[in-house]
């Protein structure tokens, strides 16, 4: 069952949503989308690691991925938490206005 | 014998003491540590003096070594270092008894004392070393030391002017005796008196001889050095007579003594420290005819009799100039002492238009002055008579022209000292009321010393005395440096001292009838015309000396500034900053802020990174 | 039958995660990002992973995603209001995006010879085994990991805080 569909269609299909992920960082403006995109591309990452650890019969590769998973939460919750201090301060949470990086 | 060794400790124990407490210290207390010391030497180097019976030599510690080149730190004591010891500390002591009176009032009176135990430290190093590294690291610490006191007062920029011409001679004589120096180890292999004394390998004899009078001309005041040492006497009055007349100016000498079997085989050196010594003797002494500053007169004499002193040496007759070195501190001292205690009771006025018939006022300084200008002079029974009369002798000879030109030098000396005498102590009172008002004798710390140094100006001649008056030449035997024997009968000897002293009277009657019974006072320099007024402005040499290397050098560096320093280093220097403002602003748009930009960056480096790990 | 229904899975996925991205209302992102999340959990099925599956429901989509849509609603970022963006800009991202899926597919090619090198018995997701890999191998990973969660948990309240309050 597992191996009848094969490894090259998860490789294409985490490619492709990874892609999709980074378009979406390097196009939209609002933070939080860009926060979404950057969740997608985590998960992208999370299905080949997936796939790879059924197909190579090692659970390390699913550790992994709960270990990520639970990354990204703490991410979330700390990059939001960013975003609303942000949003407190600059009464918009668009990128581009901050541009105050360089300092 | 090892007392010797300590000598040098008295002062620069001294030094430290007080110029590390230079504020804390209470005048008086820094007065008495300063003497103390030199006492202390003084009365080590008397014991040393009469215990030491040959030269020894004391070896301290490794000083230097370095690849072949060792240098120990030692000493050596010998009669000529001994003879320059006791005078030093000797003169050196009086003198600073002499400033607890003189700088009594002065602020820096702390710093004073300790500039010149320092000085004496430096000024014994450099004739106790028994190298030439030693004697040289004296011979800069007593030119630091002479800098230091001319720029005493540094408040006035004039001074300080004056301090730094000093330096900058000096630098200019040290340059070529540390070649001399460097030449003497690289022919030799050795800086150690004794093993180039002893050597007998083959080496530019006169060359190295030559580099190190230049150090000499440069010390000693020399042509064409010798504008600095009137321009020194901007400092303290007792510097004056320390250093500028008694001790460190008679460096150069000690020096070309010290290195008298060098110097025996270079003729041609010989030759040369006799020129320039019997040209400076003239010069100085015509110049000094003319001055009106009181101590520009006795500068002028100090340079004077320097240079018929090197006359004595490029003669081979070492004994009879460090005879005269001898005499010399002795009565320029009491002399600069003397011109110190009138510049102290009139308050600070050193012009001799504004002085005249002192004599009632300050009547121990008038008769110390008196014997001081009988010893320069060279009238029997006093110090200079002798002294002087050894070195016409060793001219008369050599060469009858040599003997005839010193011999006039002693007359312009005997003239210009009698000058400067009758102008200060006799004539009309023409001091100001304001200085008249509180015009009175100097007390006892002044009076002293001058009074002892009297009493060494007229029996210092008999250190020396020649065979023809049935002397035994002592300090001849003592010395004991081999020279050209003597060989003038004793006839035409005495006969010489015959008409020296009748014609030195002579000079001296000139000016009494010029200045006494006339009652002469001399013009200011911008009155005078024709040759009077070329030899008033010091025939322009100061002027010369501005026109062909101080304008040519300053026109040089306007140069180097304009186009080196500007064009080429600022140009450097500002292109690089301006280069830095330009690629930054450029750079700048790499690090605009833009988190937009920034990610589109990374994901572009990402891409390439990973396209290149790939295996296509 | 598999493989039908991974590329019905497939297509679902893509379509909203372009959907994710391309959408003007933040609301509408959340939720296309959602359907992407359970399609990927589908795919975690398909790889017999029904633990990862679960628990990837249960924190993306059940907490992650109601955090996004809680701070969107604080911040009443509900409305379409991100001005145009250039299409010079969206050209490029879209070429940067798919450069950068070609050589992520590039180094990860030679994969698959690897794989098929094996044979996997497909027993390995289950809980049971997952349960001893990370409390044996993984211990101390998993233990930091909460302290991961603890300092993420300070962290977010100290942001959030009010400032006034701090003075």
């Amino acid at each position: 069952m597992i191996n009848s569909v094969p490894i090259d269609y998860y490789l294409w299909l985490s490619s492709i949503l990874f892609g999709i992920g980074v378009v979406g960082v390097l196009y939209r403006r609002n933070g939080i989308i860009i926060f979404m995109c950057i969740e997608l591309m985590l998960n992208a990452v999370n299905l080949l690691l997936v796939a790879f650890s059924a197909y190579l019969d090692d659970p390390a590769g699913q550790v992994f991925v709960f270990f990520i998973m639970a990354v990204a939460a703490a991410e979330v919750a700390v990059g939001l938490a960013i975003l609303v201090v942000m949003y407190r301060g600059i009464r918009t949470i668009d990128i581009n206005v901050l541009n105050r990086l360089k300092w | 014998m090892v007392a010797a060794a300590f000598i040098p400790l008295f002062p620069l124990l001294g030094f430290l003491l007080i110029s590390l407490n230079v504020n804390k210290l209470q005048k008086h207390v820094a007065a008495t540590v300063a003497c103390g010391a030199m006492l202390a030497a003084f009365l080590v180097g008397v014991y040393a003096f009469f215990t030491t019976a040959d030269a020894v030599q004391i070896d301290l510690f490794t000083w230097i070594k370095a690849g072949n080149f060792t240098s120990t730190f030692g000493f050596l004591i010998d009669p000529l270092s001994l003879i320059f010891i006791l005078v030093i500390t000797g003169v050196g002591f009086l003198i600073h008894v002499y400033s607890i009176g003189y700088m009594h009032d002065d602020d820096g009176q702390n710093r004073f004392f300790s500039y010149l135990n320092l000085f004496v430290f430096f000024m014994l190093l450099l004739v106790m070393g028994s190298n030439y590294l030693i004697m040289f690291v004296g011979w800069e610490g007593v030119g630091l030391c002479s800098y230091l006191l001319i720029g005493f007062w540094f408040k006035n920029q004039e001074y300080n002017s004056a301090a730094n011409k000093a330096f900058i001679m000096n630098r200019i004589g040290d340059l070529g005796m540390l070649v001399g120096i460097v030449l003497i180890f690289i022919y030799y292999g050795s800086v150690e008196y004794k093993d180039v004394f002893n050597s007998d390998a083959s080496a530019p004899i006169t060359l190295i001889t030559l580099l190190l009078f230049i150090g000499a001309m440069g010390k000693s005041a020399q042509i064409p050095l010798y504008t600095w040492l009137p321009d020194a006497m901007a400092g303290p009055t007792p510097v004056s007579a320390l250093i500028h007349a008694a001790t460190m100016v008679t460096a150069g000498i000690y020096m070309v003594v010290r290195n008298n079997v060098l110097y025996s085989m270079a003729p041609i050196s010989m030759e040369v420290v006799m020129i320039v010594g019997i040209a400076t003797a003239l010069l100085a002494a015509v110049i000094a005819m003319k001055q009106n500053d009181i101590k520009k007169v006795l500068a002028y004499s100090t340079v004077s009799q320097l240079g018929l002193i090197f006359v004595a040496l490029g003669l081979g007759a070492f004994t009879a100039g460090i005879f005269h070195v001898v005499t010399h501190a002795f009565f320029k001292a009491l002399l600069f002492l003397g011109a110190g205690s009138v510049i102290h009771a009139l308050g600070g006025e050193q012009d001799l238009t504004k002085m005249g018939g002192l004599r009632k006022y300050l009547p121990v300084t008038y008769m110390t002055f008196l014997i001081g200008c009988l010893a320069i002079s060279g009238i029997p029974p006093f110090a200079g008579f002798f002294s002087k009369d050894e070195i016409l002798a060793a001219a008369f000879e050599h060469n009858v022209i040599f003997w005839a030109l010193a011999l006039f030098t002693s007359l312009l000396t005997a003239f210009y000292m009698f000058r400067l005498f009758f102008l200060a102590f006799f004539g009309n009172e023409r001091a100001g009321e304001h200085a008249m008002s509180h015009i009175h004798e100097s007390p006892k710390t002044i009076t002293i010393p001058l009074i002892t140094l009297a009493v060494l100006s007229v029996i210092g001649g008999f250190l020396n005395v020649p065979e023809v008056l049935g002397g035994h030449h002592a300090m001849a035997n003592f010395l004991g440096i081999q020279e050209h024997e003597a060989g003038a009968h004793h006839s035409i000897e005495l006969i010489m001292m015959i008409i020296t002293v009748v014609l030195i009277l002579g000079s001296i009657f000139i000016a009494y009838t010029a200045y006494v019974k006339k009652n002469d006072v001399p013009a200011n320099a911008s009155d005078l015309t024709g040759a009077q007024r070329v030899v008033a402005n010091k025939f322009y040499i100061d002027e010369l000396y501005d026109a062909i290397v101080v304008k040519p050098l300053y026109a040089l560096s306007k140069f180097i500034y304009k186009f080196i320093e500007q064009l080429g280093i600022d140009g450097i220097v500002n292109g690089l900053g301006k280069g830095v403002v330009y690629g930054s602003r450029g750079l700048r748009f790499f690090q605009d802020g833009s988190i937009g930009y920034y990610l589109f960056v990374m994901v572009v480096g990402i891409i390439l990174i990973l396209g290149y790990t790939i295996n296509w | 039958m598999t493989l039908n229904f991974f590329y019905f899975l497939s297509f679902l996925a893509i379509l909203a995660a372009v959907m994710v991205v391309v959408s003007r209302n933040p609301v509408h992102s959340v939720l296309y990002l959602i359907i992407t999340f359970f399609c990927i959990a589908g795919h975690y099925v398909l790889l017999n992973a029904q633990f990862l599956a679960v628990v990837h429901i249960i924190v993306y989509a059940g907490a992650i995603m109601v955090l996004f849509l809680y701070v969107i609603m604080l911040l009443n970022l509900n409305k379409e209001s991100e001005p145009h963006k250039s299409t010079l800009l969206k050209i490029m991202a879209t070429v940067c995006g798919g450069l950068l899926m070609i050589v992520v597919i590039g180094s990860l090619k030679g994969t698959e010879q690897m794989v098929e090198a094996h044979t996997a018995t497909g027993d390995i997701s289950l809980v049971k085994n997952l349960g001893k890999v990370m409390f044996s191998d993984f211990l101390i990973p998993f233990e930091v990991t909460s302290v991961l969660l603890l300092a993420a948990m300070v962290g977010a309240v100290m942001l959030g805080k009010s400032e006034h309050n701090n003075s």
